[in-house]
């Protein structure tokens, strides 16, 4: 399947990527194994490991690490929120 | 009549907070509350801000607003609600963000207004960086408002 994935604010700027298009292999059923899969990338992508301080949204919904991810799906990296 | 606006351009308040009530007669109240960019820092540092950038995630964003009003409407009897958020570069004394609410009864606005600020803070995509002597620095999430959005008990998500 293949997704949009974004990266907003700090984490757009460790990672030098604001946005990417990826094919991902069958294995990846949930966002916590497209989170696992970007950070077995090494280097700079470990900031997407399990327990750092990472938020997603999956079309623009944010949601836990135990949602689906589907074939088309837009998917989003940020920090926690500081609007207001 | 519900509006949400994410824009760059600042707002004006005293015609936001008139509009609320404009040509109707059922309005008793009128609550709102307007936030700025402030010189001092977050973390309690003694490094003046000079300027602050807000990124936001545009369509996200939008989707989240409408989804706390909708909730506020939910839960209180209102008769309008109007929130405006700034992103772009802002210096201390500039408005960020204008919610204003409109009800027959002053605890609804009260508590409507209050509410929304509370989720927006903790749901709607932005991010602050500030620009500092020392360079910039993104804005770290508070647990202040983690609490504050929970005071008002379990929501779906």
């Amino acid at each position: 399947m293949s997704i949009k994935v974004l990266y907003f604010a700090s984490l757009r700027e460790t990672l030098g990527y604001s946005h990417e298009t990826l094919t991902l292999p069958a294995s990846i059923a949930t966002l916590g194994d497209l989170r696992g899969h970007l950070a077995r990338r090494g280097g700079v992508w470990e900031a997407l490991e399990e327990g750092r301080n990472v938020r997603a949204a999956i079309n623009q919904n944010m949601v836990g690490p135990e949602a689906a991810v589907a074939d088309r799906d837009e998917v989003a990296f940020f920090p926690p929120v500081t609007g207001g | 009549m519900n509006t949400i606006s994410v824009q760059e351009a600042d707002f004006d308040v005293g015609a936001e907070i008139e509009a609320l009530s404009a040509g109707r007669a059922d309005v008793g109240a009128v609550a709102s509350f307007v936030g700025l960019v402030r010189a001092d820092t977050l973390a309690g540092e003694d490094d003046d801000v000079s300027a602050m950038t807000l990124e936001h995630y545009p369509g996200m964003t939008e989707k989240s607003l409408e989804a706390i009003v909708a909730e506020a409407d939910g839960r209180w009897s209102l008769l309008g609600t109007r929130v405006i958020h700034r992103f772009g570069r802002l210096v201390p004394g500039e408005r960020i963000v204008f919610v204003g609410v409109a009800s027959s009864h002053r605890g609804d606005a009260f508590a409507a207004c209050e509410f929304i600020m509370d989720y927006l803070k903790t749901r709607a995509p932005f991010w602050k960086k500030e620009d500092t002597p020392a360079g910039g620095r993104w804005v770290d999430a508070r647990e202040a408002d983690d609490s504050a959005a929970a005071r008002w008990g379990r929501t779906p998500d």
